[in-house]
């Protein structure tokens, strides 16, 4: 408790440390999670498309999956030096596997008598895909990219490492220093901003799903 | 960088052997948890949506910030990253394992019964067998992480390939960076493969095709 008292204090005393820190770290997320978005859900949907090329693809994320998160930042150093933008790459390569799995998984689960009577009233492949494959793969996307998110936000602390900043430089400081408060500081706010964008898209995904409870 | 190999080879072999110890001293806790948790929630089902929705919590937490949350409780070393593992590994193990007993048949459960099995042998001859191959890829799912999350332990004296890492990153060592990166997605790759391989077997034998 004393230590939690400690940290409300540093918290006020450096908000504008803390609130930049902050600001950073969200800025990393959600770049780092758009950019993955908008790659890799067409990569999926071009992999559930295209049998040949999914095989090689699935394969290299899968792989890529299994690989711990600390060892894909600690990497990127070597080849891209510190900073912003190094740390960016690192979450993009650590958020791809995730929506692009469940892209291409969410695609394959489609019916494909439900393709067939789409095509059968006189759809197009671009109607089929807008308005049947999409919606129908929407909630595994979204359960992809809910995962994607957690783990971006669990790396973007670890991105402190290689000079990425945000809440993990408070936690890093607060280690080399064996400062308890100042860890509290990074180490607190980082779990609150896990478990909020677990509840979010948990919400998200309840929103596109009501039409199979209703 | 094969001066460095050659050279610290037995420093090298030490931290992977640390490294496998922690993860599977890790992972027989958290299956020592997990196995009867799981089972006793496929009986109260009421109670498992209260527990899987506390080890999700667990679980959504980043891991550097609960290793910080964790040193006023437990201090540093072996015994923090343990409990830290433990608990990040339980919603998937756990999760897994209600997943398995519940996906077998009812009818094949009553057919033994119906035989004459006592609860024991229902249990140990019809149920697990069932449900070991789901059982096992949470086994999977979870060794994996905990490698993964174990390079992250090095942070706070747990020791292990993070050790190499982070060594690497505070001396500017690329030699160090790159030989843990190779050896741990290594490790982790491999698993992985091995208990696939297992998995797989496991399924073919629990569908009566091996």
């Amino acid at each position: 408790m004393e230590y939690l008292k400690d940290t409300v204090t540093y918290i006020f005393e450096n908000s504008d440390r803390f609130l930049e820190a902050l600001q950073v770290h969200l800025g990393l997320s959600f770049i780092a999670l758009l950019i993955s978005m908008l790659i890799c859900i067409p990569l999926g949907i071009v992999c559930a498309k295209k049998p040949k090329l999914s095989g090689l693809i699935m394969n290299v994320f899968n792989s890529l999956r299994v690989i711990p998160s600390l060892a894909i930042i600690v990497i990127i150093l070597p080849i891209m030096g510190m900073g912003f933008y190094p740390a960016l790459i690192a979450l993009i390569i650590l958020a791809c596997p995730p929506i692009t799995i469940n892209t291409f998984l969410g695609f394959r689960g489609i019916d494909s008598s439900i393709i067939e009577a789409a095509s059968g009233m006189g759809m197009d492949s671009k109607q089929i895909l807008t308005k049947i494959e999409i919606p129908l793969a929407l909630p595994v996307i979204i359960a992809g990219c809910r995962t994607a998110a957690v783990e971006i936000i669990a790396s973007a602390t670890l991105a402190a490492f290689i000079g990425g900043g945000g809440l993990g430089t408070f936690i890093v400081n607060g280690m080399g220093m064996y400062n308890i408060p100042l860890l509290l500081v990074g180490a607190l706010p980082v779990a609150f901003l896990a478990i909020c964008s677990e509840v979010c898209f948990a919400a998200v995904e309840r929103l596109v799903t009501r039409y199979q409870r209703d | 960088m094969v001066n460095y190999i050659t050279n610290y080879y037995d420093t090298i072999l030490a931290l992977f052997l640390d490294h496998l110890r922690l993860t599977f001293g890790a992972l027989a806790i958290a299956l020592l948890f997990a196995l009867p948790v799981g089972y006793l929630l496929t009986r109260w089902k009421s109670l498992s949506v209260l527990v899987l929705s506390i080890l999700g919590i667990i679980y959504v937490i980043p891991s550097m910030a609960f290793f910080a949350l964790l040193i006023p409780f437990l201090g540093l070393g072996m015994k923090p990253a343990i409990f830290a593992l433990v608990a990040y590994s339980q919603l998937i193990l756990v999760r897994n394992v209600m997943v398995g007993f519940q996906s077998i048949d009812q009818a094949i459960i009553e057919a033994g019964k119906g035989m004459g099995l006592n609860w024991f042998h229902l249990f140990w001859k019809i149920e697990l067998p069932l449900a070991l191959p789901i059982i096992l890829g949470g086994v999977r799912i979870a060794a994996v992480a905990i490698i993964g999350i174990g390079t992250i332990a090095a942070w706070i004296n747990a020791g292990g390939l993070g050790v190499l890492l982070f060594e690497g990153l505070y001396q500017n060592s690329t030699h160090k960076i790159i030989i843990g990166t190779i050896l741990v997605s290594t490790l982790a790759l491999i698993t992985n493969y091995i208990l696939l391989r297992l998995e797989n077997r496991l399924a073919l034998k629990a569908k009566g095709q091996l």
